[in-house]
């Protein structure tokens, strides 16, 4: 290739361009399937830029900085999240205490199992750190990885596979349980696998979508409150 | 739509100025989120507001935001492959253990207090306790 050419593709604009193709193609894909939980747009983004940076020879770091315009708006996007728990509070009647002490309980049970679990099995403190956080919604866990001294992209990939995988076997997982309250099943999948898990119980039903939303929101908080204070007990 | 992204960005700032002040490693945008829900909460905030509209428009393409980092795997697939043992178990333990400790939390909480509901269909054998 010409060389003006080989320097057009690695520019930011190109950079820029095939992140947003391979999110539209994810998005296309995403409605042809149905919404099918499979289906998240960011899977064939990322797919896409990992490609064309390794074909392309980029380093990550400067494919990170070009697309700095993309990436800086993770952060208004987690304050947004405000939203839905504002629209949804008007829920929670009858039923806050339930669902504080079940977050709370929740996001420590995710925490201290995800790093016990990886320390039997030999992991280092580093991978702990960066399994710490992976209930938490994935701009969340990016953030808190980060401040603890983890890996943000792989808190990235973990938080989306869990995601992933419980918005598939989470529904069929509770029916097995035997929750049969809506409002427990949707805070359940909610609180451990995020905004992923919760469109798949937007689907299901409202109210469980609804409670899945919020659990997702009231989870980020917890897990942020407390990923700092047993961060001190456990590493 | 400006005027809404303003707002957040006026939060997220908000949140980093407490973050630093408190000291907590808390992450700036999180102490945001909890300061907008107060005030939207306070000013009991309606759906046509500019903050719901622009905070909307950018919640329906979160996904688009997080394509930067998790490109980053790239650069990890050696620890990916090297630790697969520990982080699927770690990753899928964690969370089959969260949810039921929730699930049964929440459920168990319903029961003592005396407000147990039932919304799915009654299964075959009867779920006649609440009825």
């Amino acid at each position: 290739m010409r060389d003006d050419l080989l320097d057009l593709a690695r520019s930011p604009l190109a950079l820029l361009l095939v992140t947003l193709l391979g999110y539209q193609a994810g998005r296309w894909l995403q409605a042809r399937t149905g919404g099918h939980a499979l289906a998240q747009p960011v899977l064939p983004a990322i797919g896409a830029a990992a490609l064309a940076i390794t074909v392309l020879d980029v380093d990550y770091a400067d494919y990170r900085s070009a697309t700095e315009l993309i990436a800086f708006w993770l952060g208004p996007a987690t304050v947004a999240l405000a939203i839905p728990l504002h629209r949804q509070a008007d829920r929670l009647k009858g039923f806050v205490v339930p669902l504080l002490v079940a977050i709370v309980v929740g996001a420590a049970t995710s925490i201290v199992t995800a790093v016990l679990i990886a320390r039997v099995l030999g992991a280092d403190e580093v991978l702990e750190k960066t399994l710490a956080t992976k209930a938490a919604t994935t701009p969340v866990a990016i953030a808190l990885t980060d401040t603890l001294g983890g890996i943000p992209p792989l808190a990235a990939v973990f938080a989306i596979s869990i995601g992933i995988f419980s918005a598939i076997t989470g529904p069929a997982t509770l029916d097995l349980l035997r929750v049969r309250d809506r409002r427990a099943r949707g805070l359940a999948v909610g609180a451990v696998s995020h905004g992923i898990g919760a469109s798949r119980m937007l689907r299901e039903d409202e109210t469980e979508g609804a409670f899945a939303g919020l659990a997702m929101g009231l989870s980020a908080l917890a897990i942020s409150l407390l990923v700092p204070v047993l961060a001190l007990v456990l590493f | 739509m400006i005027a809404g992204l303003t707002w957040l960005l006026v939060f997220q700032v908000l949140g980093e100025v407490v973050v630093r002040v408190l000291d907590v490693t808390v992450p700036g945008p999180v102490a945001g989120m909890l300061l907008m829900f107060v005030f939207l909460r306070l000013r009991r905030y309606g759906d046509d507001g500019s903050i719901v509209r622009a905070g909307s428009a950018l919640l329906r393409h979160l996904q688009l935001f997080f394509v930067p980092a998790g490109v980053g795997i790239v650069v990890y697939l050696g620890v990916l492959r090297d630790h697969a043992l520990p982080i699927a178990a770690a990753v899928l333990g964690s969370w089959l253990i969260g949810l039921v400790v929730v699930a049964w939390t929440a459920v168990g909480l319903e029961r003592l207090l005396g407000k147990p509901r039932d919304d799915l269909e009654p299964g075959p054998h009867g779920a006649g306790e609440a009825a």
